[in-house]
């Protein structure tokens, strides 16, 4: 019996699961998936929680409801991977040898990195959105805050999903209009990058946004630390901005199990093939979602479409055929941009955002790099298709690779 | 500006076309342009660490990168390249603009 282990059930694991089971003969593969967690975190939802849009229940289910029945699922955190010797070693005591390894570990927010992050103000006057933890803690800081000044911060880059921040300073923005406090709150988003984004036209597209709701806008601010006794930050190179109210956005790094293990960059991201999907260094693992050092967007749909790629490459490389380089970075993200409206842009590794209509040319419905009623709903439908579809590795009305029809130079 | 003078092509953000063509010169040519008179030693190493670094690894390391693989402390790097370090940087050394990742 040949042995293909997943490790990592988020979204990028589950969908390969669900993709490779039913085609696997079971007879000659057994398939198992490890995660230490057995909840399955709806992660897009945590940007909606601190303006109560959405609650701690709407975003999360249990992970073996979304597995199929034909694999063993393994819950315990993972200690090691030894891919000299092809096996993994769990914190449970077992050992996993493997044939065929797919890593799909994800990454996290680091606020340790940051020195004073964590200390007086961590969950006081200081929060993170990126985990149910931070979000809901803010949720309930925001229902009694009277105002003054809100800093959204990007610690550095790469983050996952990396419209977010400015999703949520939108997202404050409508809120406060609404709950009659916006003329009381001050909202500065400040970034290491030199515009609102990182490609040129969107960011000058989401940049004239920000100016429009009177959301200042701090460029090329390395943090160095916070002081959380002055309620300041301080950069590298000594400036300082004074928050009442601190939303960061944390380091984002991949998995401690892939630093113990010698596998990652300086971020502990696994250095992966851009257009295969194949580890650099090790012909029998593969690598997707988040965990990659890929400079493709870590996005819930960047998994998807890697997904299809790679359910191609596992084939292939069973059957020892050449792996097609197929992945071209596409990416597909939906932009809340408050009252109701949303943005979608839509890009790869080498073609930046550019307007149009999408999935249809000329049609739609949705359409980028524009503000729309049509796309808000596009972001709220993604929750149903998230559960329903794409963890469940089905087909999406949208190509793996990234269509130029429909785009406008 | 008397990089023009020099015979090297530039892309359209101002960085040097091909990696290859760079020098010594060229290097402190491109910093005067960048506000700095003097390239000194401390200096030097960040850009030899650059030059290295993608030449093996065909990516333009990023301030965390300098730090953990090449032993440049973060602030020393600020103060070194002031506003914009990875940019300016790199730049000097003659590599392509970084691609803050999306
Ligand atoms: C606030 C926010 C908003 C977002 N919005 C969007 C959006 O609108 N659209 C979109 O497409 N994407 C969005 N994303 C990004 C999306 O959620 C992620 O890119 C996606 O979940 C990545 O999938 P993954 O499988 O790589 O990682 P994850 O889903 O994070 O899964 C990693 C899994 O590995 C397990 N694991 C890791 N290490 C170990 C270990 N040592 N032992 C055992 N188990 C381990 C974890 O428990 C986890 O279950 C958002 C993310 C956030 C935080």
């Amino acid at each position: 019996m040949k042995k293909l282990v997943i490790l990592g059930a988020g979204t990028a694991g589950t969908i390969m699961a669900n993709r490779l089971s039913p085609v696997l003969d079971k007879g000659e593969w057994h398939i198992t998936v490890v995660d230490k967690d057995e909840t399955h975190y709806y992660q897009p939802g945590f940007l909606f929680i601190p303006f109560g849009v959405y609650n701690q229940q709407d975003v999360i289910k249990p992970k073996r409801d979304y597995l199929p029945s034909g694999v063993e699922l393994v819950m315990s955190g993972i200690e090691l991977i030894e891919p000299e010797r092809n096996r993994v070693k769990l914190e449970n005591g077992k050992v996993l040898e493997y044939d065929l390894l797919i890593i799909a570990t994800g990454s996290r927010i680091h606020p340790e990195e940051t020195e004073g992050m964590k200390d007086g103000g961590w969950h006081k006057n200081i929060f993170d959105f990126y985990t149910i933890e931070g979000s809901t803690a803010l949720a309930n800081y925001l229902k009694y805050w009277e105002g003054g000044k809100m800093v959204v911060n990007i610690v550095e880059m790469p983050i996952k999903c990396p419209v977010a921040p400015l999703e949520f300073v939108f997202l404050a923005d409508w809120w406060f209009t609404e709950q009659g406090l916006r003329n009381k709150v001050d909202i500065e988003f400040v970034t290491p990058l030199p515009g609102a984004f990182t490609k040129p036209r969107a960011s000058k597209y989401l940049g004239d946004f920000l100016d429009k709701k009177g959301i200042s806008l701090v460029t090329d601010f390395g943090i160095e630390r916070v002081d959380s006794g002055a309620n300041k930050i301080i950069s590298y190179d000594d400036k300082s901005i004074d928050y009442d109210l601190l939303v960061t956005i944390p380091t984002n790094m991949g998995d401690e199990v892939i630093e113990r293990s010698g596998m990652g960059d300086e971020l502990n991201f696994i250095p992966t093939d851009p257009n295969t999907l194949q580890a650099k260094n090790y012909e029998n693992i593969f690598v997707l979602g988040d965990a990659t050092n890929l400079p493709s967007s870590k996005a819930g749909s960047v998994a998807h479409f890697q997904s299809e790629v790679l359910f191609e490459n596992i084939l292939r490389f069973i059957d020892k055929r050449p792996l097609l380089p197929e992945f071209d970075g596409h990416a597909n993200c939906f932009i809340e941009s408050g009252f109701g409206k949303g943005i979608l842009i839509d890009f790869n590794y080498d073609v930046e955002p550019l307007p149009g209509k999408f999935p249809l040319p000329g049609v739609g419905p949705f359409s980028l790099l524009e503000e729309t009623r049509m796309n808000h709903w596009g972001k709220m439908m993604f929750r149903w298709m998230y559960w329903n579809l794409l963890l469940k590795g089905a087909e999406l009305p949208i190509q793996a690779q990234m269509n130029m029809a429909g785009k406008r130079q | 500006m008397a990089t023009e003078t020099m015979n090297v092509t530039f892309d359209a953000d101002g960085y040097l076309a091909d990696h290859n063509e760079w020098n010594e010169d060229l290097a402190r040519e491109l910093a005067r342009e960048e506000g700095i008179e003097e390239l000194t030693d401390m200096h030097w190493k960040v850009i030899n660490f650059m030059r290295k670094d993608y030449i093996e690894n065909g990516a333009v390391p990023t301030i965390r990168r300098l730090k953990k693989a090449g032993g440049i402390p973060t602030k020393e790097l600020y103060s070194l390249f002031p506003d914009g370090p990875a940019k300016k940087a790199a730049r000097i050394a003659g590599l392509p603009k970084p691609k803050g990742c999306v």
